[in-house]
């Protein structure tokens, strides 16, 4: 009876791990198990559902000043002069034969906006900022696209719910 | 001077190529220290493997200089058990050795439509093919042990940019490799040195340079590279995500633009074929701009996801005329037009570009961009 238990339990277990369907029973024993502080150093990507979102908060009018410092040099005063991309503007083109594809007119998730910030800008320093600050140029990147207030709070909670423009505007198909 | 009647040079112990030779890259757009991109030399090169100094360039925020010794790899999240590894570790797993091109899908973008390169370096010049070494992942993803739910797999760079790019788990699964090797030797460090993503067939920028990381995950993350870019805006205002196949194409590349025939008479038009569906089955030639076409020779080996380099016997009469080449896969693809592509697509200017390019002749031999 307690062998067969043992049995089923092993059962489950090997099922589980079918789940994972690569054919590597055997193992190679290499590498070394990260510790968690090594993981949360590097865990940087941000999914749609914001779980990996950091605490911190900022709004549009923190963010401005921010932008003017630290972005505006290149992507213009209002995000909108360039020389580097367009980051606001464009909503209403992209059916037309100049489509403008910006943050409030082509991105689907707001989530990718406070990734990409943190990880890539400012180009000449990127990974320089603080959370508080990624979130304040969301904000202020969110504002600046007519998607939220002045004064509404960017934080780990209301992030992944700003509904983007374009939230709809995607289809997974292959090309023709 | 004759090199019969003297000594030649000493043994290096890093061998380099003959001053007379000077095909280079194309640094675009040249001088600009923000540069991000350079193209293959197709025009020059023989065979179907690009010398790895010569292999295109496409970056977000510049090479990184890294340490192989300092190097990590970390595969986590919806696993069992969460792995580090050094580089010299995935050395040790059991190592592949495949030959792949690697295309950036904004290859020929400008040539939507019209033509604009004046060589095949400008229009073609965004795919190069090599030699990889490095190990499947699903090695690696078997050491950390899947856990329920994984679906797709976020990549990560350790260069400026953090390169990140979600692949879905099927594909980690199937014929993904983490690469440490090209032509065999170390990566350079333009192509991912110490560690690359390998993705075989699909568009360049998923086969994440410099990795660093690898986190098992339920769904895309919607990075920006598959969101504001590497996606495929239709002319309806929708748009195509996840077009990762980098589509059958091929192109003539001897003669072709810029070239110039010294006269009339034999040339064995040559070219390369690629697709990222699997192999090339059939490329054929036309030389009297369209009217008909000719079986060509494809030069072994024929691999799957990798250059084809095929030729064909022409005879050139001395009169202005347009060649040009298309060829089929073994999914049954076959490579249209400009125009049935745009019919499809819209004139949108967008990623995979794929037409048949088109090298008219002149009468006085010159070969140019039509
Ligand atoms: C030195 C110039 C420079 C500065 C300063 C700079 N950026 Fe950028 N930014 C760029 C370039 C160039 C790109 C395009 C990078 C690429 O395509 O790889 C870019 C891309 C972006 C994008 C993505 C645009 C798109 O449509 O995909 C966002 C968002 C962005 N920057 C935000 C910022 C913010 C916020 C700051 C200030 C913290 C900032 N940038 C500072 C040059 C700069």
């Amino acid at each position: 009876m307690f062998k067969r238990r043992r049995a089923l339990i092993a059962l489950q277990v090997a099922l589980a791990n079918c789940v994972s369907a690569a054919a590597t029973a055997e193992s190679y024993d290499l590498g070394r198990t990260p510790t968690s502080a090594a993981i949360a150093a590097w865990d940087i990507a941000i999914g749609p559902l914001g779980a990996e979102l950091p605490t911190g908060h900022g709004t549009a009018e923190a963010g401005a000043d921010l932008f003017a410092q630290k972005c505006a040099m290149c992507h213009g005063a209002t995000g909108r002069e360039g020389p580097d991309p367009v980051l606001a503007g464009g909503q209403n083109t992209l059916a037309t034969d100049k489509p403008i594809r910006t943050i409030g007119s082509y991105w689907p998730y707001a989530t990718t906006i406070f990734d990409y910030v943190r990880r890539a800008m400012p180009l000449q320093a990127p990974g320089s900022l603080r959370p508080d600050e990624v979130y304040a140029l969301t904000a202020y990147l969110l504002y600046a696209n007519g998607i939220i207030e002045h004064a509404t709070i960017i934080d780990g909670a209301s992030l992944p719910q700003v509904l983007m423009p374009n939230r709809h505007g995607f289809v997974v198909a292959p090309r023709d | 001077m004759d090199t019969t009647k003297q000594q030649g040079g000493p043994a290096t112990a890093h061998g380099a190529r003959s001053p007379a030779e000077t095909s280079a890259r194309l640094v675009d757009p040249l001088g600009d220290p923000r540069s991000t991109q350079s193209l293959t030399p197709l025009q020059d090169l023989h065979g179907i493997i690009t010398p790895s100094g010569l292999h295109f360039e496409r970056h977000h925020a510049g090479v990184p200089q890294i340490k192989p010794e300092a190097h990590r790899l970390l595969l986590h999240g919806l696993v069992n058990d969460a792995k580090i590894f050094t580089v010299e570790d995935i050395k040790r797993f059991p190592a592949t050795t495949k030959n792949y091109f690697i295309e950036c899908s904004g290859n020929g973008y400008r040539e939507w439509n019209g033509p604009i390169g004046q060589s095949v370096q400008e229009t073609h010049g965004l795919t190069s093919c090599s030699e990889w070494t490095g190990v499947p992942l699903k090695h690696l993803l078997g050491e950390a042990h899947i856990a329920p739910g994984a679906a797709w797999v976020v990549a990560e760079g350790a260069d400026g940019a953090a390169m990140t790019r979600s692949v879905p788990l099927d594909k980690c699964l199937d014929d993904v490799l983490v690469a440490y090797a090209q032509n065999g030797e170390m990566l350079r460090p333009e192509q991912g040195y110490p560690l690359r993503l390998l993705v075989p067939g699909w568009e360049g920028n998923i086969s994440v340079k410099w990795l660093r990381r690898l986190k098992v995950v339920d769904r895309p993350y919607q990075t920006r590279e598959e969101t504001s870019k590497y996606t495929d805006l239709m002319p309806d205002g929708s748009a195509k995500q996840f077009t990762f196949v980098m589509h059958a194409k091929s192109v003539i590349t001897y003669p072709s633009g810029k070239h110039k025939l010294p006269g009339p008479g034999f040339y064995e038009i040559r070219g390369l074929a690629w697709s990222g569906r699997g192999r090339i089955t059939r490329v054929e030639v036309s030389t009297d701009d369209g009217a008909s076409w000719q079986e060509c020779r494809l030069q072994g080996p024929v691999l799957d996801k990798c250059h084809t380099r095929f030729s064909c016997d022409w005879r050139w009469q001395g009169k202005a005329t347009i060649i040009q080449s298309r060829c089929t896969d073994e999914s049954g693809y076959r490579q249209s037009t400009r125009t049935e592509l745009q019919a499809a697509q819209g004139k949108l200017p967008s990623y995979h570009y794929n037409a048949i390019q088109r090298w008219r002749i002149d009468a006085s031999g010159e070969a140019s961009n039509v």
